[in-house]
């Protein structure tokens, strides 16, 4: 346990303390150790992880997801074949099909869950975490965190990956089936979203400092 | 006060959105000095915002699960799909282990969802002391695979992009996938707005 120093100032700055997010038991907080889990003693949610990637690994992961999306995007996912015809898909094809076949509830939940809010999401990431990689804060840094905070479960890429394949079983029975490289991008997005999804981004407040440019 | 504090014991608030620990004033209109979101002991009007919500949910379920989602056209052959249909003709056609995915993403999750924050706000409203670490748990799981659902609405999607033979062979949507769509997002919206630290409200039972 790290005891509080009473006479310091920065303990303003930066509590000792730690509130389960599950059951408001408070805690105080401790260093973990590498490969460390804290979890509540009152409800056993997780309270904090060890962080092994320092704001500039991350920043390298965020740009190469960036890419990968880029990637997802551009490419075909599947080309179905039948009688010597070929169709392809890519994810904004998809979207505007669904628009102009009068379910267009469908297509704003896609583009704004597929496209928009993981787009948003990494853009967001990557400007801030450019800045804390020199413990600053980026310019707009609070809305920025706090708009990262409010997209939270509203990005499903790695949902339209299962989808995508459940896809081309169902097509498989009926048509020549090709995979092209947009599904493969995603497969990799996917296991890039895997990653991220043990990163508690909150801890950027405290990797930087209150005041600094 | 006991071996594990409560925030409102120690009269403090932990900011929902930074995870600031902030002091607790007793201002109507608090906010977090870090993060400027407003602060509250817990999620406001939770009770009624999460039923109203959950309702809501259940009425779209219903056509979501009556009303085809996707109508298959083949050579003057048309076939309307429900959820479940679609669901038993992966079965039949010789994918077991998609179709077991398929069924719990746009079936068995929906149910749960709805049983479980039924469950949840029931009892905590009650201030039950039963089996709170079990209830916090289940309401952990609720949320972490709640937007799984949203798989037969982008299998759709797909499919209508990509099945557009003409006469041959056609895919297009039914009313039932937007019905399917929106109940999600409510399913979503009210475990979002409901608040786990009610489970622990109340007196306290031994653990």
């Amino acid at each position: 346990m790290t005891s509080p120093d009473p006479g310091s100032n920065r303990m303003v700055a930066t509590p000792p303390l730690l509130i389960c997010e599950h059951c408001d038991t408070v805690y105080r907080r401790r260093e973990l150790a590498c490969g460390e889990v804290a979890r509540c003693l009152r409800c056993d949610a997780v309270l904090e992880r060890y962080q092994r990637l320092g704001p500039g690994a991350m920043l390298a992961l965020v740009l190469t997801a960036l890419v990968v999306f880029v990637q997802a995007n551009v490419w075909p996912i599947v080309t179905l074949g039948f009688n010597g015809q070929l169709i392809s898909t890519t994810l904004w094809g998809a979207i505007m099909m669904m628009w102009h076949e009068h379910s267009q509830v469908v297509s704003v939940l896609a583009a704004g869950t597929l496209f928009f809010f993981p787009l948003c999401k990494m853009l967001l990431l990557g400007w801030v975490l450019l800045f804390a990689r020199r413990g600053q804060r980026a310019p707009g840094f609070r809305l920025a965190m706090v708009t990262l905070y409010r997209l939270g479960p509203w990005t499903m890429s790695e949902v339209f990956v299962l989808g995508a394949m459940v896809a081309i079983v169902k097509a498989h029975v009926y048509f020549d089936v090709i995979l092209n490289p947009g599904i493969f991008a995603y497969a990799a997005l996917t296991l890039l979203i895997t990653i991220f999804a043990g990163i508690d981004l909150r801890r950027l407040w405290d990797l930087t400092p209150e005041g600094a440019p | 006060m006991s071996a594990l504090p409560r925030a409102d014991e120690l009269g403090v608030i932990g900011c929902h959105v930074c995870s600031l620990v902030c002091r607790d004033t007793g201002m109507e209109h608090a906010r977090c000095p870090r993060c400027h979101s407003s602060l509250h002991r817990r999620k406001k009007a939770t009770y009624s915002r999460t039923w109203a919500l959950l309702i809501a949910a259940f009425i779209f379920y219903i056509p979501a699960n009556l009303l085809p989602i996707m109508r298959t056209v083949s050579v003057g052959d048309v076939d309307d799909n429900t959820i479940l249909s679609g669901v038993v003709e992966l079965w039949v056609k010789g994918s077991p282990d998609l179709a077991v995915i398929v069924f719990t993403a746009s079936i068995v999750v929906p149910m749960l969802k709805f049983l479980a924050l039924v469950t949840l706000l029931w009892s905590s409203h009650r201030s039950s002391g039963w089996a709170r670490r079990q209830r916090a748990k289940l309401y952990r799981l609720v949320e972490l695979i709640g937007y799984w659902s949203m798989l037969d609405v982008f299998v759709v999607a797909l499919l209508t992009a990509l099945v557009q033979f003409g006469l041959l062979s056609l895919v297009e949507p039914l009313p039932g996938v937007v019905f399917f769509g929106l109940t999600v997002v409510l399913t979503m919206f009210a475990s979002m707005s409901f608040d786990p630290r009610l489970i622990w409200d109340g007196k306290e039972s031994d653990d």
